[in-house]
C-alpha cells in the first residue's frame, strides 16, 4: 500500500462534514413525501396492566385524524422478533415471549406502544390521542431485578417463572471450584452496573411508504443496520419478501446501540402505510425517547477471584443478574451472555474461569446494547475485582496486573475466546509513562495542601471487536450470519463508487472507506464516494455496532478491491499485450514488470465499459462485491488511567487527567480515531460519575428528562491524552481491529478506581457508579461514622 | 401544546389590556420556564402576551446606592452589564452561573422573578441584597415579593417592569448546581449591605427562598467562613431529589454559605 497523502495513516478532514457543518445533512425527519400523514404514538403512562378496552371513537372524530389502530387490528401481523436464542444451563432454550408491536391485552411499562394515531398534521395527531380511552387495569409492577426475583412477585409473562428468560453459563464450572480450593487468597466483590439511557443526538424518526402500483414499500428509518431491519420485518413481522421492501436509513445522528434494533415503531408506521396507501411518518419526541429508545446495561454481580500466595490469579467466579426490561430486544439476549461472560479472561492468565448469567424480564424499557455492550459490563468487574485484589493482598496495582498478563499467542482462554495477538506490557508502559504514574505521590499531597483528596486509578483491559465467525455465532444461537458486503464499482472514467453494508452514524466510514480505496487504487481520495443505509442499493449487510465497521466491513471492501485489480491486470496486460503474470499494479498505474510500459486506472476503466479492445471471454464492465466473513473477533487492548479530585466536603469528582494507551490495530484516519476515543472516553465518564437511569418501585421513569439524567457535558472532562501502540490483527489483510467503544470499555473502571483510591485515607473502600457527589459524600459520611 | 393567542404588544398599556383581554392570558418573556410546562401540558394560557415589544424593560441604571435592571433584562445581559459588575459584582456572577448560555440568551431576570422556581438563582440575591420589585403599580419588597414556590405576591394581571438592587458593601453567592439541569440545588448568597448581614438560601427548600437568621446573626458577629461552618440547618421541609437528598441539601447549605462569605473576601 502506498501512502498518499490522504490515504491510509492520514487524519484527512472528513467528506461527511462539508454536508454536516453547512446543515445539508439529510436526516429521516428531514425527508417528506407527497401526500404523508403524520403519526402519533400513544404510550402506557403505566408500566403493567391490563387493558380492559379501547375507546377510539372519539379521537377518530377529532379534526384532520384518518385512521387510530390499536394492537386489536394488527392482530393477524407479526410479533417483532429477537435476534439470538441463548439456552440456559440445563439445555433449554430461553423463555421468548410474543411481544406485539401494538400491545396487545396489556401493557408491560411505560412507554409501551398502545395505539397509533394518523392525522393530517403531527399537532392533530397528538391532539387527537389525548382522546383515545384506554382501560388499564393496573397491576403491581417489577421494575427492578430485585422486584422481579424476589417471592411472589408479579409476572411480566406468565409463561417466564421467576420472571426468569434464561439461566446461561459460560467456562469449566469443576475447574473453577478446584482452583478456589487451592487458592491462598480469595477477594471478592459486589457490583453493579448502572443502567443507562442511550440519548443519541437525533431522536428515532421513520416515514413509511406504500405504493399501490407496484406493491413496494418503502421505510426511511434511524437504524444502523438497514438491512436487518428488512430481514427482521420483511421476514417475521410483516410477512413481505426483499425485493418490496426497500429500508433507507439516510444520515443517522448517533446512534450508540439504540439503532439497531428492529423496533415496534418501524412495523407500525410500515404496516399502516399499507392499509392507508399513504406515507406515514412519525418523529419521536426527546421526552417519548427517554422511555421507549433501549436502555443498556443494568447487571447486579458477585465475583471472587482466587489467587495464589504470590498474587497468580487462579480462578475467577462470575454470578451475576441482568435486566432485559419487558420485552426482547434485538440483541438483548446476546449482549449480556456472549458479549460479556467470554471476556472474563481479560489480559490475564486466568487458568480456570466461570460465569453465569440470569436474565430478568421486568416491567422496564426493553434493555440492548449501549456503547460496548456486555464487554464495559465484563471489564468493569473484573478491573475492580483486580484493584481489590492488589489493596487486599498488599501488592502494588501495576505489578499485579502486569504479574498475570497473557505474553503468549495465539492464547487461548478457557472461556471460549481465542486471542490473536497483543502486547499488553507495551500499552501499560505507554500509559504510566504518559500519565506520570511515578509522580502521582506529589501530586497528591499538592491537592491535599487544598484541601482535596486526589487520587489515580487504572484499568488494563481487552475487548473483542468484529463478532464473527457467522458459523460459530449461529451455533451459539444467532439467528443471522456477522458477515458483511462491500462493492467497488470503478466508473468509465475512473471514480469509484463504494457500497457497504455497514452503516455510518457519525463514525466516519464514507472518510476511512474512501481512503482505503483510495490507497489501494491509487485515485483521488476525492474521486471516491462511499454509498451506504440503502438496501436498494447496496448488495447486503449486517449494519454497524460492536466495532465491526472497519475490521469486517472494510475487509470486505479490501477484497473486493483486490477483484477490481485482479480484473484490471487481465485488461491491462491485453492492452500491453504481455502476460497477465507480468503485470504488476501499484499507484494507480499497471506495469508491465521491468518496463515502463503501462495503463492507468482510468485507461483500464475506459476499457472495461468500452471494449473495443479488449481481452476475450473477459466480461465488461469494472466492478466487483466481496462478502467476508471473519475468522475471529478481533482484540483491541489497552490501559486507561484516570485521575481525579475530590472535594470532601460537597463530594464532587473532578477528573483531572486521563490517560489512554490504547492498541486498536492499523489505524486508517488517526482523527478519526482520535474522535472516537474521545467519545467513548466521555461516554464511559459519563456512566462513572453522572448517568443513571432510575425507576420508582411502580415503574414510573424517574430520570425521563434532562432534568434529572445527567449526559457529561465538556466541562466535565479534561483534555485527554491519546497514545497507541499497534500490533497488527492477525486475521485481516489490513491488520485493523476496532476503535468505537473502547472508551467506554476501558475508562469506567479506572474512574471509580481513582474515586476509591482518593476516598481511602478517609476509609472509603467501596464506591458504585455514578459516583455522583451525594453519593461521594454519603460514603464519606458513612466512613467517618 | 394547546392552541394560543399571541400577542405582540408595543406599549405597557397594551400588554395589560391583553393581559386582562383573555381569560387564561399570560406573559411570555423569554419563555425558558413558561414554554415547558405548556409542552407538557402543564400550563395551558389561551393567550400569551409577549413583553419583547415592550419599551423601556431592557434598561441597567446605575441609581448611585442602587442598580436597576429592567424586566426584560436576560441573565446575559446582567452577567456583562458594566455597571452591574462595577456596582455589585456578586450579581453579575450570580447571574453568569445561570444555566447554560442558551439560558442565560433567553430567560430575563422578571420572568425568573415572576415564576419564583424553588431552584431559581434570582430569588436568593433579591432577598439577600434587599432587592425591590417594581410593576406596573407599585413597589413590593423582596422579602414579601416571594411567598413559596412558585408563588410571589404579584396580581394575575400585574406586570414586573424592574428590579431595584441595594449596592452591598461586600456580597457573594456560592451555588451547587444540579449536575442535570444546572439549577440550584443549593445557592447561598450573602450580603452585608445596609440592612446588615443578609444570608438567603435557594434551591432548597420545598418553600423557596428562606434566610438563615443563625447565620446572620454569627456573621454579624465575626464576618468569616467559620463562624457559619458549623452551623447545621434543618433538613426538615428541605427538597429531595435523584440528585440530592434532604439531608445532603442542608449539609450543602452550610458548606455554600461558607464559601459565598470566603468569597465576599
Ligand atoms: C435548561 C434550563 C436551565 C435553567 N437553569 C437555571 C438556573 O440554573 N438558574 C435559574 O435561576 N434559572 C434557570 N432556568 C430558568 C431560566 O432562568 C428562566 O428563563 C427563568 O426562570 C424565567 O425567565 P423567562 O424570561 O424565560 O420567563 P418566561 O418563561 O417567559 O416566564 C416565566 C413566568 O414569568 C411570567 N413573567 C415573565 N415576565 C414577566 C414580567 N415582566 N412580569 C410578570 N410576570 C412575568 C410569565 O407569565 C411566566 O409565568 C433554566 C431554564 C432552563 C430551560
Amino acid at each position: 500500500m502506498s501512502a498518499n497523502g490522504s490515504g491510509i495513516g492520514a487524519s484527512v478532514k472528513r467528506k461527511e462534514d462539508n454536508r454536516f457543518l453547512t446543515g445539508r445533512g439529510r436526516y429521516t425527519d428531514d425527508i417528506n413525501l407527497p401526500g404523508q400523514l403524520y403519526g402519533h404514538i400513544l404510550r402506557s403512562p403505566v408500566a403493567h396492566a391490563n387493558i380492559g378496552g379501547i375507546d377510539t371513537s372519539a379521537a377518530e372524530a377529532a379534526p384532520g385524524v384518518h385512521a387510530v389502530f390499536t394492537g386489536k387490528d394488527m392482530e393477524g401481523v407479526g410479533g417483532i422478533p429477537t435476534g439470538w436464542l441463548i439456552h440456559s444451563k440445563d439445555g433449554s432454550p430461553m423463555v421468548e415471549p410474543a411481544h406485539p408491536a401494538l400491545a396487545l391485552g396489556k401493557v408491560r411499562y411505560v412507554g409501551d406502544c398502545v395505539a397509533i394515531v394518523v392525522a393530517e398534521s403531527r399537532e392533530q395527531a397528538k391532539e387527537a390521542a389525548n382522546l383515545v380511552e384506554v382501560d388499564y387495569q393496573e397491576l403491581p409492577a417489577v421494575a427492578s431485578i430485585e422486584a422481579a426475583e424476589a417471592e411472589g412477585a408479579a409476572a411480566v409473562f406468565d409463561e417466564a417463572s421467576n420472571n426468569v428468560c434464561y439461566d446461561w453459563e459460560v467456562g469449566d464450572r469443576a475447574a473453577t471450584d478446584a482452583a478456589f480450593d487451592e487458592a491462598t487468597h480469595v477477594v471478592s466483590i459486589d457490583v453493579v452496573n448502572n443502567r443507562l439511557i442511550p440519548n443519541a443526538i437525533e431522536p428515532r424518526a421513520a416515514i413509511a411508504n406504500y405504493d399501490p402500483a407496484t406493491g413496494d414499500y418503502t421505510l426511511y428509518t434511524t437504524s444502523q443496520n438497514p438491512h436487518l431491519v428488512r430481514l427482521l420485518l420483511g421476514a417475521f413481522v410483516l410477512g413481505l419478501p426483499e425485493h418490496k421492501l426497500r429500508i433507507v436509513a439516510p444520515d443517522v445522528g448517533g446512534g450508540f446501540g439504540s439503532k439497531i434494533p428492529h423496533y415496534a415503531e418501524e412495523a407500525i408506521l410500515t404496516w399502516t402505510a399499507g392499509q392507508l396507501g399513504r406515507p406515514v411518518k412519525w418523529t419521536c419526541e426527546r421526552i417519548d425517547a427517554f422511555k421507549s429508545d433501549t436502555h443498556g446495561r443494568d447487571h447486579i454481580s458477585t465475583a471472587r477471584l482466587a489467587l495464589d500466595a504470590d498474587g497468580t490469579f487462579l480462578g475467577l467466579h462470575v454470578s451475576t443478574k441482568a435486566n432485559l426490561g419487558a420485552y426482547l430486544s434485538t440483541f438483548a439476549t446476546c449482549v449480556p451472555t456472549y458479549l460479556y461472560g467470554i471476556l472474563f479472561a481479560g489480559p490475564y492468565t486466568t487458568p480456570a474461569v466461570y460465569c453465569e448469567v440470569k436474565s430478568f424480564f421486568t416491567n422496564t424499557v426493553p434493555v440492548d446494547a449501549l456503547r460496548g455492550a456486555g464487554r464495559p459490563e465484563a471489564t468493569y468487574l473484573l478491573e475492580r475485582l483486580v484493584e481489590k485484589a492488589a489493596v487486599e493482598l498488599g501488592m502494588d496495582r501495576v505489578e499485579i496486573r502486569r504479574k498475570n498478563f497473557i505474553r503468549e499467542f495465539p492464547y487461548q482462554t478457557p472461556v471460549a475466546l481465542q486471542y490473536d495477538l497483543g502486547d499488553y506490557d507495551a500499552t501499560l508502559d505507554l500509559a504510566l509513562e504518559a500519565s506520570d504514574w511515578a509522580g502521582f505521590e506529589a501530586r497528591r499531597a499538592e491537592s491535599a495542601a487544598r484541601g482535596k483528596c486526589r487520587g489515580i486509578g487504572i484499568s488494563t483491559f481487552i475487548e473483542a471487536c468484529g463478532i464473527a465467525p457467522s458459523a460459530v455465532v449461529g451455533s451459539l444461537g444467532a439467528r443471522a450470519g456477522l458477515y458483511e458486503s462491500g462493492s467497488v464499482r470503478v466508473h468509465p472514467t475512473g471514480s469509484v463508487s463504494v457500497f457497504t453494508g455497514t452503516h455510518s452514524h457519525g463514525q466516519g466510514h464514507e472518510t476511512t472507506f474512501a481512503q482505503i480505496v483510495s490507497d489501494m487504487l491509487g485515485v483521488d481520495f476525492d474521486a471516491v464516494d462511499v454509498v451506504h443505509g440503502d438496501s436498494a442499493k447496496i448488495p447486503f449487510g449486517m449494519g454497524t455496532y460492536g466495532s465491526r465497521s472497519l475490521a469486517v466491513g472494510g475487509t470486505a471492501i479490501y477484497l473486493a478491491v483486490e477483484k477490481v485489480i485482479e480484473k484490471g491486470k487481465k485488461i491491462a496486460a491485453h492492452l500491453l499485450e504481455a502476460a497477465v503474470e507480468d503485470i504488476e499494479f501499484e499507484n494507480g498505474s499497471f506495469t508491465v514488470a521491468g518496463t515502463d510500459r503501462s495503463k492507468s486506472i482510468g485507461e483500464v476503466a475506459l476499457t472495461a465499459y468500452v471494449p473495443h479492445n479488449y481481452p476475450e471471454g473477459l466480461e465488461p464492465g469494472l466492478e466487483e462485491t466481496a462478502f467476508y466473513d471473519p475468522l475471529n473477533f478481533t482484540f483491541p487492548a489497552g490501559t486507561h488511567i484516570a485521575e481525579v479530585e475530590v472535594d470532601p466536603e460537597t463530594g464532587e469528582v473532578d477528573v483531572v487527567a486521563v490517560t489512554g494507551a490504547d492498541d486498536v490495530g492499523r489505524v486508517i484516519n488517526p482523527m478519526i480515531v482520535a474522535g472516537q476515543l474521545h467519545g467513548g472516553l466521555a461516554h464511559g465518564i459519563g456512566q462513572a460519575l453522572l448517568e443513571e437511569c432510575l425507576y420508582q418501585e411502580d415503574g414510573q421513569l424517574q430520570t425521563g428528562s434532562y432534568l434529572d439524567y445527567t449526559m457529561p457535558r465538556a466541562a466535565d472532562l479534561p483534555s485527554f491524552s491519546i497514545n497507541h501502540n499497534t500490533t497488527l490483527c492477525t486475521h485481516n489483510p489490513l491488520g485493523v481491529k476496532g476503535v468505537g467503544e473502547v472508551g467506554s470499555i476501558g475508562v469506567p473502571p479506572a474512574v471509580i478506581n481513582a474515586v476509591i483510591d482518593a476516598l481511602r485515607p478517609l476509609g472509603v473502600n467501596d464506591m458504585a457508579m455514578p459516583a455522583t457527589s451525594q453519593r461521594v459524600w454519603q460514603a464519606i459520611q458513612q466512613a467517618q461514622g | 401544546m394547546n392552541d394560543f393567542t399571541y400577542h405582540a404588544p408595543t406599549s405597557l398599556d397594551d400588554a395589560l389590556a391583553a393581559l386582562r383581554g383573555g381569560d387564561g392570558a399570560k406573559l411570555i418573556a423569554g419563555g425558558h420556564s413558561l414554554l415547558p410546562v405548556m409542552k407538557l401540558n402543564l400550563a395551558a394560557p389561551t393567550d400569551l402576551v409577549s413583553l419583547a415589544g415592550v419599551p423601556g424593560l431592557g434598561d441597567i441604571t446605575d441609581g448611585g446606592d442602587s442598580v436597576t435592571v429592567g424586566a426584560m433584562c436576560t441573565h446575559a445581559d446582567v452577567a456583562g452589564s458594566d455597571v452591574v459588575r462595577a456596582r455589585i459584582p456578586a450579581l453579575a456572577a450570580m447571574a453568569d452561573g445561570i444555566g447554560d448560555a442558551q439560558v442565560r440568551n433567553a430567560g430575563t431576570i422578571g420572568g425568573s422573578v415572576a415564576h419564583n422556581d424553588p431552584a431559581a438563582d434570582y430569588p436568593a440575591a433579591c432577598v439577600a441584597l434587599g432587592a425591590t420589585v417594581v410593576t406596573d403599580r407599585r413597589e413590593i419588597h423582596a422579602d414579601d415579593f416571594f411567598q413559596g414556590m412558585f408563588a410571589t405576591a404579584l396580581a394575575d394581571d400585574e406586570v414586573i417592569t424592574a428590579v431595584r438592587f441595594p449596592v452591598a458593601a461586600r456580597a457573594a453567592y456560592a451555588k451547587f448546581a444540579n449536575p442535570a439541569s444546572k439549577y440550584a440545588v443549593a445557592g447561598v448568597m450573602v450580603a452585608d449591605g445596609a440592612a446588615g448581614v443578609r444570608v438567603a438560601v435557594t434551591g432548597a427548600s420545598g418553600d423557596g427562598v428562606f434566610r438563615v437568621a443563625e447565620m446572620e446573626a454569627a456573621l454579624g458577629a465575626s464576618f468569616s467562613g467559620e463562624a457559619v461552618a458549623g452551623i447545621a440547618v434543618s433538613s426538615d421541609g428541605m427538597l429531595s431529589d435523584t440528585a440530592a437528598g434532604a439531608d445532603y441539601r442542608a449539609h450543602l447549605v452550610t458548606v455554600m454559605a461558607k464559601r459565598a462569605v470566603e468569597a465576599c473576601g
